[in-house]
């Protein structure tokens, strides 16, 4: 009988306790699912942030040199630790829209400049008004006024800005030599672009002339800076309606149609998006796209191993070969709306250090850079003006090592920076698929594809209003 | 003695010995089954939070808007929305292509080839591996292989049909948007491709139950291939055929992995691959900015009524026809 309850009792224990097991597991599951990032600022005074985008292990110098910084920060200010969150890329639309809804952002966020109204829509950017002056930022007034703009709504701040871009067309030197093109002389022009393409794909062994982005909203993006540079506009200054549909629009798209379906100077292989055209310019196969500057020494030299002697940069191509503007834009740090004044003071403190001092941090110390075979000398991001801009051109030359005649052309076209236009990312999206009929579609017809756009982002607008 | 004795052997129909015994029985059962309940409290857990939660505020947030942090209500704002869009019927009808070519396609082949491999004498075992074996890749990876197959310029496919002197495609980058458009039938292609393996063996199994009887007594009447097929296998398979079916046709509407991997972003050209999973997935997260989880949500409930509504009916005719 005994053993019979024995028995009855033993495996039933055991179940017992692997049910427990179970709902305990769970619960812990749970909790830790239901726990916050890792940061904190405590009584005594002692601050953790998260900070995101810092370089991953895969950029091995720069991730070098972000530790490196890490330690002196930390050593100067031993009440306040950072904790890395390493990424690359720094934000992705469709996880940093969840994150933002999830409410589970860093202590301090990178955002493109576009992102501002999504991050105040969602209610989680801190006002960091009160933190921000003089003292704690002394760089403030030297901020280029647009880049301080990006990250202002009315009076309130709510980040700093770190770093801002126009954008104009790198070109592949040694092709441009090889076809019998003259690499101080990029193309300024529609046309010009097209002749060069068509010779430089005459190379062969699977090189083109000219890339273009389609997908990922990156060929709205572009679409926008070359529509700025044809002196048109992609929204009204009142942001109710589109305004791309124009001869300019057509006139580049035409363009880009052409060059795929005629000169057969663009590759068949479409739906590009960020990322895919760098490594071509890298493997030496592409003669020419449109970036801004950073492309080059934040991607394609040491990323995807491109050797900076091969590429320069002219202005973005144009009716008349001086560009009317170019779409400008860039990127800063915001505050979690949940941190404390310690963690926002914290924060000021770090995008101080690393991202705003001339001489400091992964993209300012010129002189650690050029140390560690980085190429240094580009001419953007501009992002001060006086005697901040002073300071950091004359670091910057005293470490230069790239050749500044590769890019005169660029710098000289001095491009007006245009912003981006309101709700940039839904109207960039609106036209990937242009750009894509466009450069997958023989018998695209271009008038109605901008003209099917238009109706929409003015819903967009309409919506968003 | 027998007073006393009546008096400490207390009387069963008494209220409160009743309920003690009843609360011990109870006590005695929840002990017995604490592990059950431990291990149902786990499931229930798992299906409240990642189900019937997410269900249930889909639905609410439907009916919400939030603007500068603050929520409210919206009544049908967002279902008009989501109405007035011209990409939503795009996206129904591409969704109902993808079902029907996956049907023809995803759904006849893996039968076919069930029956094939049933007949084999030899290497059963080998081939249902080698059948299997994509099915063990995770669908990122295959849809990735498949789209260097695609790519017009370096592309595999392509670089047959140019050996072979035959005319290249742009196979996901067609831009037609006529009906069954190429970029369609390059997307069902490789989602064949991938899941075929599971249905595959699942047709195999319910081959090999069919008594071996049934077709001896065929052939001694005469019946060809076509004819044993027709008049034994399929109405003897007809329950997992039928079952299949509707799983198939679930799995199908809510195709997604599939075009966003192919066509990088999930739209194609002209919107030719645009799924309405796929439209799901812009609303809410691809355009930051403009991005709305309430009209995303209004779609995800639109298409989780279509569905159910669908998949009770199929269920309610087939029950019907099972106890005819």
């Amino acid at each position: 009988m005994f053993r019979r309850l024995h028995r009855r009792a033993g495996p039933s224990n055991h179940r017992m306790m692997a049910g427990i097991t179970v709902v305990a597991a769970l619960g812990l599951g749970a909790a830790a699912c239901g726990s916050s990032p890792a940061a904190s600022s405590s009584a005594s005074g002692h601050a953790t942030i998260s900070v995101d985008c810092a370089p991953p292990a895969s950029s091995a110098q720069q991730y070098k040199e972000w530790n490196e910084d890490v330690a002196t920060f930390e050593k100067e200010n031993p009440s306040i630790t950072i904790d890395s969150i390493y990424e690359n890329p720094c934000e992705v639309p469709a996880s940093f829209t969840a994150m933002l809804d999830a409410g589970t952002e860093p202590n301090v966020f990178y955002t493109y400049f576009t992102d501002k109204d999504q991050v105040l829509d969602a209610g989680q950017a801190a006002d960091i008004t009160p933190y921000v002056n003089s003292t704690t930022v002394p760089m403030l007034n030297d901020i280029v006024p647009s880049a301080m703009a990006a990250v202002t709504a009315g009076k309130t701040i709510y980040g700093l800005p770190t770093s801002n871009y126009t954008q104009g067309l790198i070109i592949n030197r040694t092709l441009f030599t090889e076809a019998g093109l003259n690499p101080n002389d990029p193309p300024t022009t529609w046309a010009a672009v097209e002749t060069d393409a068509a010779a430089i794909t005459k190379l062969g062994h699977g090189i083109y002339g000219y890339g273009d982005y389609s997908a990922g909203n990156n060929g709205g993006w572009h679409f926008s800076s070359e529509i700025d540079a044809m002196g048109g506009h992609m929204i009204n200054p009142a942001g109710t309606a589109a305004t791309f549909d124009t001869n300019q629009g057509a006139a580049i798209l035409q363009a880009l149609h052409t060059m795929r379906f005629v000169d057969h100077s663009m590759s068949p292989t479409q739906q590009l998006e960020w990322g895919t055209l760098q490594k071509q310019m890298a493997a030496g196969k592409l003669g020419m796209y449109i970036a801004a500057p950073d492309d080059i020494y934040n991607v394609i030299v040491p990323q995807d191993g491109g050797n900076i002697n091969d590429y320069g940069m002219g202005p973005l191509p144009s009716a008349t070969g001086t560009p009317a503007g170019s779409l400008s834009g860039g990127n800063d740090y915001m505050f979690a709306k949940r941190d404390t004044p310690a963690q926002i003071e914290a924060g000021i403190k770090w995008l101080v250090f690393e991202s705003l001092t001339p001489g400091q941090g992964v993209y300012f110390n010129f002189a650690r850079q050029k140390a560690d075979g980085f190429p240094v000398g580009f001419p953007e991001p501009q992002l001060f003006t006086g005697s901040t801009e002073a300071q950091y051109d004359k670091l910057l030359d005293a470490s230069a090592t790239i050749n500044p005649s590769y890019y005169s052309t660029f710098a000289n076209s001095r491009e007006t920076p245009m912003g981006e236009p309101v709700d940039a990312q839904a109207v960039y999206k609106t036209l990937d698929p242009v750009m894509l009929s466009v450069l997958t579609n023989p018998n695209a017809n271009i008038s109605q594809l901008l003209a099917t756009a238009s109706s929409q982002v003015n819903q967009i607008l309409a919506n968003s209003g | 003695m027998v007073a006393v004795a009546r008096k400490a052997d207390p009387d069963p129909t008494t209220p409160h010995l009743a309920r003690s015994r009843a609360a011990a029985s109870l006590g005695r059962k929840a002990r017995r089954n604490v592990s059950a309940h431990g291990f149902l409290i786990g499931a229930v857990l798992c299906f409240f939070f990642f189900s019937w939660y997410p269900m249930c505020r889909e639905v609410i947030m439907s009916f919400q808007k939030t603007q500068l942090g603050v929520t409210s209500w919206a009544g049908w704002a967002n279902y008009i929305r989501i109405f007035h869009d011209p990409t939503f019927w795009v996206a129904w009808r591409n969704t109902l292509e993808f079902t029907v070519l996956a049907l023809i396609v995803g759904y006849a082949v893996p039968f076919f080839v069930a029956i094939l491999l049933n007949e084999l004498r030899h290497a059963q075992g080998y081939l249902r591996c080698l059948v299997y074996l994509p099915v063990m890749l995770p669908p990122t990876s295959a849809l990735l292989l498949f789209a260097y197959f695609y790519d017009p310029s370096y592309g595999l496919f392509n670089d047959i049909l140019h050996t072979l002197h035959l005319p290249t495609s742009q196979w996901v980058q067609s831009p037609g948007t006529a009906i069954p458009s190429m970029a369609m039938i390059s997307v069902v292609i490789a989602a064949t491709w991938m899941n075929m393996g599971g249905a595959t063996l699942i047709y195999l199994a319910a081959l090999q139950n069919i008594p071996g009887e049934l077709y001896e007594a065929a052939e001694l009447d005469g019946a060809g291939l076509v004819k044993k097929i027709r008049h034994i296998t399929i109405p003897q398979t007809r329950l997992i055929l039928s079952m299949l079916l509707m799983l198939q046709i679930v799995a199908t509407m809510q195709m997604f992995v599939e075009a966003f991997i192919l066509t990088n972003g999930g739209a194609g050209v002209n919107d030719n691959t645009l799924s309405v999973v796929n439209l799901i997935y812009t609303y809410a997260f691809a355009m930051s900015g403009a991005s709305n989880y309430a009209s995303a949500s209004a779609l995800g409930v639109v298409l989780m009524l279509v569905l159910a509504t669908f998949s009770g009916t199929y269920l309610w005719l087939t029950r019907d026809r099972d106890h005819g």
